[in-house]
């Protein structure tokens, strides 16, 4: 009997001990919660924290005070560019062993162009293999007959080809404004230009232009979990639309 | 046993108070019995606290909610925390703390025209965010959909091989980061919440476990740590935030931060530099400069299961 008394006594006793821990603790955290609400009440006190946390990771950061007038200061949006003309990588080896690589001009400037024409399949020799699906166009809608290491504008103005973009944008034009605003085209880097740069693909990181369509791609991760079973068979998360054709 | 009680043993027949005696002992022997089994249930019912003792340390079991921490609590909650991922995971990972850019709401959008399904962002979103390795876990699913209908629920994920398919379109659906999150409503611990730039977060060391977010949320945007997460340690990102990517213990819910330990550091966000195709777009919709805001002006816009009210942050639109 003294024993069990002893066990109550024990019980009673850790209960008592457990009680002004939780009152204790209870108290402590509406203290910190005081001290929140202070924070709140004094915004700059709680800017100035924001500042102090960013500069730990953005030490060369210039704004602060939240002006949005002084952090005018904007890190630049590249758009990717094509380095220069393309170059033809030539079948044989110099006697030295290195392969090399010719300039469209090196074969073009001694041949007469063929304005008509709208296909690979229609030419005489080179370029026969090629994949052409870009509509009804001729090669020379957009490639120069008269310098063949640039391209030729709809208006007969010659571009280079690091400004393939424009040259897509004569015809492209709802793409080409979407592409300005960031709705079209894939982009890494930063959205606030404040504190960082951004960079955006070319028209041609994405599109082959003899052959624009964006390609197909293969399926390669797929995460495990219950709605990765087949659709029909899952009664786990289907609407009751589904559960009826059962 | 009345013999015991009246205290007469010698009243009855000495025959008798063997069996007394005999009773005693077995009382006393069944008493010790349930006494052991006790002992042995108790036991059995907190050992899933001795586990969690062994998984979480008492400073872990002690700490106050997020919301309520002291700058300087904070940093030792998560220099703690870092020492612990040190600790199982053999890697050096830096844990911030960012917080909300003041004027920022983040918008995330998806041009359906342009998405093929490829999965590329589940991927990206599986490395960047530390996911468990064994499962594949990842804040995104892509949905592969009949044409001609929004309804999520016709989509199937088990599509595989070559894409995108003739008669589909792709849906991918992560946390929508919703202005009316009925799983915030439905947390009995307050463990998860909406911060003032929109991005519905979860403090992963004051969360039960107890999954009634993920039953609340209409997209099942959010995922239970079933295991610890296995994580090469070369393979860990260690660049961590507490209320992201961090790597989250056992037995707690989970869901797409919208990156912010990226994107609140003005970074974008990681499926949406991983996808090829270009159909993801991100920012501010307090800018009214920003890409997001064009979007929302110029195109004709969709929001998931809209019928519900739960106003979604997240915009899917078609060319
Ligand atoms: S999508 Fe789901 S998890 Fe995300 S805020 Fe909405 S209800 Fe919550
Ligand atoms: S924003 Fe980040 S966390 Fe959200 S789905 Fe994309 S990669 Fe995952």
């Amino acid at each position: 009997m003294p024993r069990i008394a002893n066990l109550l006594f024990a019980g009673v006793a850790c209960l008592a001990v457990a009680m002004f821990f939780v009152a204790f603790n209870q108290m402590a955290m509406q203290d910190t919660a005081y001290t929140h609400h202070a924070n709140l009440d004094d915004p700059a006190a709680d800017d100035s924290r924001h500042v102090a946390d960013q500069k730990t990771s953005h030490a060369d950061e210039s704004e602060s005070s939240g002006d949005l007038e002084v952090s005018a200061v904007k890190f630049p949006v590249t758009i990717r560019k094509p380095s220069g003309p393309p170059r033809i990588e030539l079948a044989g080896m110099d006697p030295q062993g290195r392969s090399a690589t010719v300039a469209c001009s090196t074969c073009h400037a001694n041949r007469k162009p063929n304005i008509e024409n709208v296909s690979a399949a229609t030419l005489d020799e080179f370029h026969r293999g090629m994949t052409f699906k870009h509509g009804t166009i001729t090669c020379y809608a957009c490639h120069n007959p008269d310098g063949s290491d640039s391209l030729r504008m709809a208006d007969g103005t010659s571009l280079e080809y690091q400004d393939v973009m424009t040259l897509c944008s004569q015809c492209h034009g709802p793409q080409a404004t979407a592409f300005a605003h960031g709705a079209h085209g894939g982009m890494n880097g930063h959205w606030d230009l404040t504190r960082g740069p951004q960079t955006k693909n070319n028209c041609i990181d994405c599109h082959d232009p003899h052959a624009p369509n964006y390609p197909k791609m293969i399926v390669g991760f797929k995460p495990k979990d219950r709605f990765n079973a087949p659709a029909d068979s899952d009664h786990d998360h289907q609407g009751a639309d589904v559960h009826d054709s059962h | 046993m009345t013999a015991t009680e009246n205290g007469s043993p010698k009243q009855p027949s000495t025959d008798r108070s063997l069996p007394v005696i005999e009773n005693f002992t077995r009382r006393a022997a069944v008493k010790g019995a349930f006494a052991t089994l006790g002992a042995g249930a108790f036991v059995a019912a907190i050992s899933p606290l001795r586990q969690a003792a062994e998984n979480s340390s008492a400073a872990e079991f002690m700490q106050t909610h997020y919301t309520e921490l002291s700058p300087d609590q904070k940093g030792d909650v998560i220099a703690r925390l870092e020492a612990e991922t040190k600790e199982k995971y053999g890697a050096d990972v830096t844990i911030a703390d960012d917080r909300p850019i003041p004027g920022t709401k983040f918008v995330y959008a998806i041009n359906l025209s342009v998405c093929n399904g490829n999965g590329k962002c589940v991927e990206a979103c599986h490395k960047e965010n530390n996911h468990d390795r064994d499962t594949n876990q990842s804040y995104i699913r892509v949905l592969e959909m009949p044409k001609g209908t929004m309804d999520m629920e016709k989509g199937s994920t088990t599509y595989s091989g070559t894409v995108p398919k003739d008669d589909k379109f792709y849906l991918p659906v992560q946390c929508q980061q919703c202005d009316e999150p009925p799983c915030v409503d439905v947390c009995p611990v307050k463990a998860t919440w909406k911060e003032e730039d929109g991005i519905v977060v979860v403090d992963y060391n004051w969360c039960i476990g107890c999954r009634y977010c993920e039953a609340a949320c209409p997209y099942h945007a959010r995922r239970f740590n079933w295991k610890k997460p296995e994580v090469p340690a070369k393979e860990i990102n260690p660049d961590q935030s507490y209320l992201s990517n961090r790597v989250r213990p056992v037995g707690v819910v989970e869901k797409c931060t919208y990156c912010l330990h990226r994107t609140r550091r003005g970074k974008l966000p990681a499926c949406l530099e991983a996808c090829p195709t270009g159909a993801r777009v991100f920012g501010n919709i307090l800018d009214p400069e920003s890409n997001i805001r064009w979007i929302l002006e110029n195109k004709r816009v969709y929001i998931l299961k809209e019928e519900l009210g739960t106003k979604p942050a997240f915009f899917y639109y078609f060319d």
